[in-house]
């Protein structure tokens, strides 16, 4: 209890030596810290993360300090670095990891003056953790789109990582659209088992080419995927998958390159938007969960490779979602099993997604357990 | 559902997959003839990885991405051979010490390296070779490096047995302190086979990742130097087996995804292990046939020579 | 010409003062190293072995100091067993991780019940799942003369998909929304490796630690256990003559080994860790091994090589948070660390000559 007691005034000493007060007055300086689970340099996930926390010293510029942490073990190792973040007098710590999930809340636990803020979990046991996630199911109804309309063999595929809810919603609404598209079109999904892997992510997009598969979205963070479809010379596409991945958009000769379109994940807007709130005393614990309205889900660029009707299609449905006039889970949709899930013109409750174990009909396959 | 795995492609895809742990595999064989045990394999490749990718983005050439990949290899073994053969080090612990610090340097050295596209790598036009129907596109399309290692099973396989050379290799692998009262220099010869090892493992990490993947990740080579280190013994020492071993291990672990992809339900964490656990039960085969084993190890296989006048 | 004459027996002086002198060296070429990346020297290597014994936050930063090195020093004192008899236990990491899963499983099975058997079952099953784990390469070494190196190391593989397989299934907590990982057991009380004194660092795993180093030094000074796996490892034959029997002799050694390294693999997952999770592993039996060398392969060595190596660990980290270090710097600089070791072992077992040789000319 007394060390307790130690650290939180170590850090609330620094805290006010930096210059914040309570937080309800706002703070004139904010130290942003951020914990990445990967290196920066991964072209992927931790990339744009950290593309995010750029843009936070960028908008807010002297009154904004940022410090972060790459390849950082999820568990023990993890709570350790949180907690030297905390004691090195940060204000708000940004945990862009699901692993994180309990060190975070440990950690909270004893900074109670320290705003935490972890990506995609769910625990939030502190009233100092607040917790965020992007719809990216939103991205993959676009992309399912694109899939069913070029693929000609009719065979797309989903190279996914691990059969957690977040993939299997990206599963469904990638396939749901593509179907929709494309009534004959059939899915294949591969289990990597890695966010980050390139040459498991290349092996599996291999086999998956060689099966016949001519479209594949990826799930997983490198640019393996695309440099594999690459090799079969304009016959195969994919997406960028997290950042653009723009170099694989045109090839050297000037044709149109393997990759169509990508998702983005902007996390920017959220950021910016957090550290102001603590800056101008605004800030309130959340459980976000935001997407293409708030800019954080974002379609990049599409190539010439794919046809102008199948462009106006895809930017429409952006359009829709952004306006919020369209939801990618909008009935009639059965389960896999043939039991309804939403009625016609129903919407999918945030609840069902997030807790998502079931495929839509017409998935061939089982999750693995 | 299994029907829909092509074997042609199939053995395209392991041919391809094979081919770096074949190039370790036949290197560090070498090394293991002139009786140096070398775990370093992992840090060769490795390093070799990320020094041929840098050569080659900055170059422009895969040529010379190989031949940084080579260079570096080497230049890791050297250091193996100096701890080793002069400083009379412990080999197994060198063996590790050399495979940590690979990872380590090549983490340090790929900074800034992340994400980049190398330079593409030729796929050799064998003409009307590649057209032939079924052994044209499982044999003869691939890009040239696949080519040049198994020209390199070969070239090592006559070496060993046809040239003097190679018969002065072997002797010293096999007596050491008969070789040098021979009057031949067995420092120079083993650190010359460990150079070599070591340059064929930088190749195989090279060709991982101006090839196979092909891109730049910390510690992208996985484990491959340690199958490398399996393969040697599962061939019991004999170049054409090595090339048998790495193809088999390799065709494992493309099988594998081929069959996930082809929707066969059986748990991935199984079919990963299953190239493991059969290198396990082959290297239990070969070691218990005491006969065989006693033929091809290399006698003097991990015993430090020290000249004492 | 420099020569190097072979000691009759190993200088005693230069055996304890190789690892001094190693560290110093490595000290050296990683500030140049540093400096080559940009960051000053000397406060790098001031972040990184000062700080956290005695900087800023260093009441926080030493106990994680025995929290890091607990696990290490536990079973590089197991391999330090092995080694010296000359067999080599590369699977540590594998033993490790197969105990922890072990251990995991009990307590997930008794869960919710608050029972005092709970914890010490659940150490015996650690222990057990590594033994186990290290019986396989002990038995096929045994029976089929296979080579441990290898197979231990083949199974550090298996083990990892096995962890991963039970992250994602058997252990998977129920009510964690669908993804991997078991319940956390650090909110289980029965089963929490609380540390004994708060904020101490001392858990039930630095404790066995340091009872492992002790009973380690007694065993091999005093037993005759001790005696047999130092002359198996210096003279093999002679061990022969001596009434060693080489199987006895490799099933205890990988057997303590793996229990040890299981044992750590428990107390880790119960303590600091509190997960069963696919990146559970984080490579302390490989970091082991270079431990038990630095130690010179004894206890009380080990005992402050897994003190220094956790303070590269922590101090590390501290170098990336507040010098911007990269990670791979930190890896880079605890395998200099091993090579300059074993470069100047060789002063312990050679002299230096320079000069002819004398004798016939």
């Amino acid at each position: 209890m007394k060390r307790r007691v130690l650290l939180a005034t170590a850090a609330m000493g620094l805290g006010l030596a930096t210059g914040g007060a309570a937080v309800a007055q706002g703070m004139d300086n904010v130290k942003a810290c951020f914990v990445y689970v990967g290196p920066i340099g991964d072209g992927g996930w931790t990339y744009q993360h950290h593309q995010g926390a750029l843009a936070v010293k960028e908008a807010y510029g002297d009154k904004v300090e940022i410090a972060w942490q790459e390849s950082v073990p999820e568990g023990a190792d993890g709570e350790r670095v949180m907690t030297q973040m905390a004691l090195s007098g940060c204000n708000i710590i940004f945990t862009t990891s699901f692993g994180y999930m309990d060190a975070t809340n440990a950690v909270a636990g004893k900074f109670p003056d320290i705003k935490f803020e972890h990506a995609t979990g769910y625990k939030r046991e502190h009233p100092n953790v607040s917790t965020y996630n992007a719809r990216f199911y939103e991205g993959r109804a676009v992309v399912g789109h694109i899939a069913g309309k070029m693929t000609k063999t009719n065979k797309i595929g989903y190279l996914a990582s691990f059969p957690i809810p977040e993939v299997i919603m990206g599963i469904n609404a990638y396939f749901h659209h593509a179907r929709l598209a494309n009534p004959d079109v059939e899915l294949v999904v591969t289990w990597a088992y890695t966010w980050y892997d390139p040459a498991k992510e290349a092996d599996a997009a291999r086999a998956m080419l060689d099966q016949g598969v001519d479209v594949i979205t990826a799930h997983t963070d490198s640019t393996a995927p695309l440099a594999e479809i690459a090799k079969e010379g304009g016959s195969a596409w994919g997406f960028g998958q997290a950042s653009d991945m723009a170099s694989f958009m045109t090839n050297d000769d000037g044709s149109p390159g393997p990759r169509v379109a990508s998702i983005i994940d902007e996390w920017a807007p959220y950021y910016v938007k957090r550290v102001g709130a603590l800056m101008d005393g605004s800030y309130e614990q959340i459980d976000s969960w935001a997407g293409m309205p708030e800019g954080e889900v974002v379609i990049g660029a599409m190539n010439d490779a794919i046809p102008d009707d199948v462009k106006a299609e895809a930017q429409a449905m952006i359009d829709a979602i952004t306006d919020g006039s369209y939801h990618p889970f909008t009935g009639p949709i059965n389960r896999q099993d043939g039991t309804p899930w939403l009625a016609e013109g129903e919407v999918a409750d945030d609840g069902t997604l997030l807790g998502m174990t079931f495929y839509v009909e017409g998935i061939e396959g089982d999750i693995p357990q | 559902m299994i029907g829909s795995i092509d074997p042609v492609l199939l053995v395209a895809s392991l041919m391809i997959a094979s081919t770096p742990i074949l190039l370790a595999a036949i290197g560090e064989m070498v090394a293991e003839k002139a009786g140096v045990l070398n775990l370093g394999v992992e840090g060769m490749m490795i390093v070799g990885a990320i020094c041929g990718f840098i050569a080659a983005v900055n170059t422009g050439s895969p040529m010379a991405g190989f031949l940084g990949g080579a260079l570096a290899g080497a230049a890791m073994a050297a250091l193996f051979a100096l701890l080793t053969q002069v400083f009379q080090s412990n080999q197994v612990a060198t063996g590790l010490a050399l495979t940590l610090f690979g990872l380590g340097l090549s983490s340090l050295i790929g900074q800034g390296y992340n994400g980049i596209r190398p330079p593409a790598t030729a796929r050799l036009d064998l003409g009307p070779l590649s057209d032939i129907p079924v052994l044209g596109r499982m044999l003869f399309s691939h890009d040239w490096m696949v080519y040049a290692s198994l020209g390199l099973v070969a070239a090592v396989w006559a070496f060993l047995r046809f040239t003097r050379a190679g018969l002065i290799l072997r002797a010293v692998g096999e007596s050491h302190d008969a070789a040098h009262a021979l009057g031949y220099r067995v420092v120079r010869i083993r650190v010359l086979a460990l150079m070599f090892g070591g340059a064929c493992a930088g190749l195989g990490g090279a060709y991982l990742s101006l090839v196979r993947v092909p891109q730049w990740t910390e510690g992208m080579t996985a484990g491959a130097g340690w199958i490398a280190l399996a393969i040697v013994v599962f061939a019991s020492w004999k170049a054409g087996r090595v090339l048998l071993g790495a193809y088999l291990f390799g065709g494992v672990t493309v099988l594998q995804l081929n069959l996930q992809a082809a929707g066969v339900a059986i748990p991935v964490q199984y079919l990963s292990m299953a190239p493991y656990l059969i290198t396990i039960l082959v290297l239990v085969v070969i070691s218990a046939d005491r006969s065989r084993v006693a033929l091809n190890a290399p006698a003097m296989l991990g015993r430090n020579f020290h000249a004492s006048r | 010409m420099i020569r190097l004459e072979r000691r009759p027996t190993p200088s005693r002086f230069w055996t304890g003062a190789t690892p001094v002198l190693a560290v110093i060296a490595t000290m050296i070429a990683g500030g140049l190293l540093f400096a080559a990346l940009g960051k000053n020297p000397a406060e790098a290597i001031r972040t990184i072995f000062w700080d956290p014994l005695f900087g800023q936050f260093a009441s926080y930063s030493r106990p994680q100091l025995l929290v890091k090195a607990a696990p290490l020093i536990l079973i590089a004192v197991g391999l330090s067993f092995g080694f010296r008899a000359g067999i080599w236990n590369i699977g540590a990491e594998g033993q490790y991780i197969i105990g922890a899963i072990c251990g995991a499983a009990v307590a997930l099975a008794f869960y919710p019940m608050d029972a005092v058997i709970v914890f010490p079952l659940m150490v015996l099953a650690g222990a057990a799942g590594g033994l186990a784990w290290a019986m396989i390469p002990a038995v096929l070494k045994i029976r089929f003369n296979t080579s441990e190196i290898l197979v231990s190391l083949m199974l550090v593989y298996v083990a990892g998909h096995i962890l991963s397989a039970m992250a994602f299934g058997a252990l998977r907590n129920p009510e964690g929304m669908g993804f991997p990982g078991s319940r956390n057991l650090q909110q289980y009380p029965a089963a929490h490796n609380a540390e004994l004194i708060a904020n101490s660092g001392l858990h039930w795993g630095t404790v066995t630690a340091f009872l492992a180093v002790i009973a380690a030094y007694v065993l091999m000074q005093r037993h005759i256990l001790g005696f047999q796996i130092r002359v198996a490892g210096e003279a093999p034959r002679a061990a022969r003559f001596a009434g060693v029997n080489p199987a006895r002799l490799t099933a205890i050694c990988l057997g303590t080994s793996g229990a040890l390294a299981g044992l750590a693999g428990l107390f880790e997952v119960a303590g600091p860790s509190g997960q069963i999770t696919p990146d559970f592993a984080s490579g302390y039996g490989f970091t082991a091994i270079i431990v038990a060398f630095l130690g010179r392969l004894n206890p009380l060595g080990i005992l402050a090589a897994g003190l220094l190596m956790a303070l590269t660990y922590i101090g590390g980290e501290l170098a990336q948070l507040t010098l911007a270090l990269p990670a791979a710097a930190i890896q880079a600089f605890q395998g200099m660390l091993l090579f300059f070791l074993l470069a100047f072992d060789m002063l312990s077992n050679f002299r230096i000559r320079i000069g002819r040789p004398e004798g016939a000319q």
